[in-house]
């Protein structure tokens, strides 16, 4: 898979390199628009993420051009900008997905391979590790072929994870992605921790064979046993 | 007082000055000039007279007025001597009105075959009350006049030559900045209107300008800032990734993401507040605030229960409002959030929604808080670190957007009521 990075921000995609370098994805990285224009014509990419405000132009301006030379790569904005205009004005000339700085690790691996899941495997929505087997539009989980019933956070909770698999995930990067922008400020999210227990205790007495770690004073990791 | 009552207030006073004082000037003058005309009638028919006499001696014999209006009487030599030609207004009666009238009456004396004669003629004179009568009618007239034509040619001017000021006043009452255009120019040969509108132009846009760039400002500050932030949290969390970390050094790892997360909620809050204080979001639709309270008690349940605070939402009315739907849900999770936060193990949070206003009450501290100084921004109660000090001071900024009014109250339990006029 073969990732290019557009942002102008040096350090920033230094981060996102290393972070995507993890998952054993190829990256490339541009950092003004001259230059990302140049890749953009000449290469094929699995997933383009794309900072609006750029050296030498604008981010939309790029996939327009994107759209111009006919081409089908996954575009992901990523922008300082949380605005409402700028994230329709995205999504309409064809971008993915919008997401805001800053931004945890975790949520930019979730929707990267979201959209690469969406492009490769066209409806075929399902997530193995060891013996879990996980279907995203069904919502069910099957462990060694038996079902495993699970509420909602739960079951968004073990999607994250599994997504992030052996990755850490902060307590904010997963409470911000379950229960949604309205928690933050909500303490320290400790709340969380109990959730977490349950889908621990269902999934050992499954005999899954993987485990939810607690990373100390930082967050969660997903292992396969 | 409008400009054109105030201009009409001082000319009524100044006109009214003026009038009588010319009343006074022109009474006199005419009076004078209306004697000068009566005794010079009087000096020619003395002379007529005279003359007639030469020819005709029986006049010489008319000794009354009667008919006439003169009358001869023969005297002395010495008298007629001292008498000098004098004109005075004397009364005489009137059969005709029947009552003294006044007269002018010319007394005088000449010589004829060496006797000598008194002559008197008279002519009836100007009745000087009803002189006086007639010019302060004719002046009140007058008055009337001039106010009625200058009331009329004030409106017409006021809304002719004035147009141009009238237009600029609704163009600056309307002006709100960062909500419409600078006042545009407006057509006018006058000078200092031109001057005026001139100013105003410049004033507006230079006020503008300042306004735009400090909230573009503002913005590009915050935006700034994420970057930065962005990265620290990301390393960090690669940092935390490689595992190469012993416990403690984890730990603090993880204490300087936490901090820097609140600094991204702190920046974001205050990107917010500018954008509410500055007017910023779109016009909204018709919200349904049932629907989003039933919504976000559930996203908060989960935070609930773990705070051990029961949750129970009461509707004795649908509570609807045309307003923005993100700034409605921040209002209301910001203060559910509060709500639960600020709370005992085992406590409540009661929301009651009605037709025109929402109460959301929860149990806490025994204190009563200060209902003034909890809506402004940083204030907050030392203990907890993780609030930004901004959820309130957003709450009310909110609501002073809206015209929509929040009270606090204490009798127990902590009461937030959001009055909307529906």
């Amino acid at each position: 898979m073969k990732i290019l990075i557009v942002e102008d921000e040096a350090d920033l995609q230094d981060v996102i390199r290393q972070s995507l370098e993890i998952e054993q994805y190829v990256v490339e990285s541009a950092g003004d628009y001259t230059s990302a224009l140049d890749k953009i014509i000449g290469f094929e990419y699995d997933c383009i993420l794309l900072d609006i405000m750029l050296p030498g132009g604008n981010g939309l301006e790029l996939l327009s051009e994107l759209k111009a030379l006919g081409k089908s790569d996954n575009v992901i904005i990523i922008s300082a900008k949380d605005s409402l205009d700028d994230k329709l004005a995205g999504l309409n000339l064809g971008a993915d997905d919008y997401l805001t700085k800053p931004f945890h690790i975790a949520e930019l691996t979730a929707r990267v391979k979201s959209v690469l899941r969406r492009k490769s495997f066209l409806g075929n929505n399902t997530m193995i590790l060891g013996n879990l087997k996980l279907d995203i539009d069904e919502r069910t989980l099957t462990v060694n072929g038996d079902s495993l019933a699970l509420n909602r956070k739960e079951f968004d909770i073990l999607t994250y994870m599994l997504v992030n698999k052996n990755r850490l995930v902060t307590r904010t990067a997963l409470a911000e992605h379950v229960w949604g922008d309205h928690m933050e400020d909500a303490d320290d999210y400790e709340f969380i921790y109990s959730q977490i227990k349950n889908l621990r205790k269902k999934l050992k007495d499954q005999g899954a064979d993987v485990e939810v770690q607690a990373v100390y004073g930082i967050g969660y990791k997903l292992i396969q046993l | 007082m409008s400009l054109l009552n105030y201009t009409l207030k001082y000319l009524a006073f100044a006109l009214f000055g003026i009038i009588n004082v010319w009343a006074v000037i022109f009474y006199v003058n005419m009076l004078d000039e209306v004697y000068d005309s009566l005794d010079d009638g009087l000096d020619n028919f003395k002379m007529l007279i005279i003359e007639k006499a030469s020819q005709d001696s029986t006049i010489l014999f008319r000794n009354e007025f009667a008919e006439g209006n003169y009358e001869i009487r023969e005297v002395a030599e010495s008298y007629a001597k001292k008498i000098k030609d004098v004109h005075k207004d004397t009364l005489m009666y009137m059969p005709y009105e029947n009552d003294l009238e006044p007269v002018r009456l010319l007394t005088t004396a000449f010589k004829k075959n060496d006797r000598y004669y008194e002559l008197k003629i008279i002519s009836s004179m100007v009745e000087e009350d009803d002189l006086i009568e007639d010019l302060f009618y004719a002046l009140i007239w007058l008055y009337i006049a001039l106010i009625g034509s200058i009331l009329i040619i004030n409106n017409f001017l006021l809304r002719k030559v004035w147009k141009p000021f009238y237009s600029m006043l609704e163009q600056l009452k309307d002006f709100r900045l960062g909500v419409n255009n600078p006042v545009g120019s407006v057509k006018t040969e006058v000078k200092e209107f031109k001057v005026l509108n001139d100013s105003l132009i410049s004033l507006t846009r230079h006020t503008t300008d300042t306004f735009n760039s400090q909230k573009q400002f503002i913005e590009n500050a915050s935006h700034e800032i994420q970057t930065p932030i962005a990265i620290s949290i990301n390393r960090l969390e690669l940092l935390a990734e490689k595992g190469a970390l012993t416990e403690p050094d984890m730990e603090t790892v993880g204490r300087v993401i936490q901090t820097l997360e609140r600094l991204t909620r702190l920046n974001k809050s205050l990107l917010l507040l500018s954008k509410i204080e500055n007017r910023q979001f779109e016009q909204g639709e018709l919200v349904s605030l049932n629907m989003i309270i039933k919504e976000l008690v559930l996203e908060f349940r989960d935070f609930a229960d773990y705070k051990e605070v029961q949750m129970n939402v009461e509707e004795s009315g649908e509570l609807s409002y045309y307003m923005q739907k993100d700034l409605a849900v921040v209002l209301l999770s910001n203060l559910l959030r509060n709500a639960i936060i600020h709370n005992k193990e085992g406590g409540t949070v009661k929301i009651a929604v009605d037709r025109h206003f929402f109460n959301i009450t929860n149990t806490g501290s025994a204190q009563p808080l200060d209902g003034e100084r909890i809506f402004k921004r940083f204030e907050k109660s030392s203990s907890d670190k993780n609030n930004t000090g901004l959820g309130l001071a957003i709450v009310k900024a909110i609501t002073d957007m809206y015209a929509v009014t929040i009270t606090y109250h204490y009798d127990g339990a902590h009461t937030m009521t959001v009055s909307f006029k529906t």
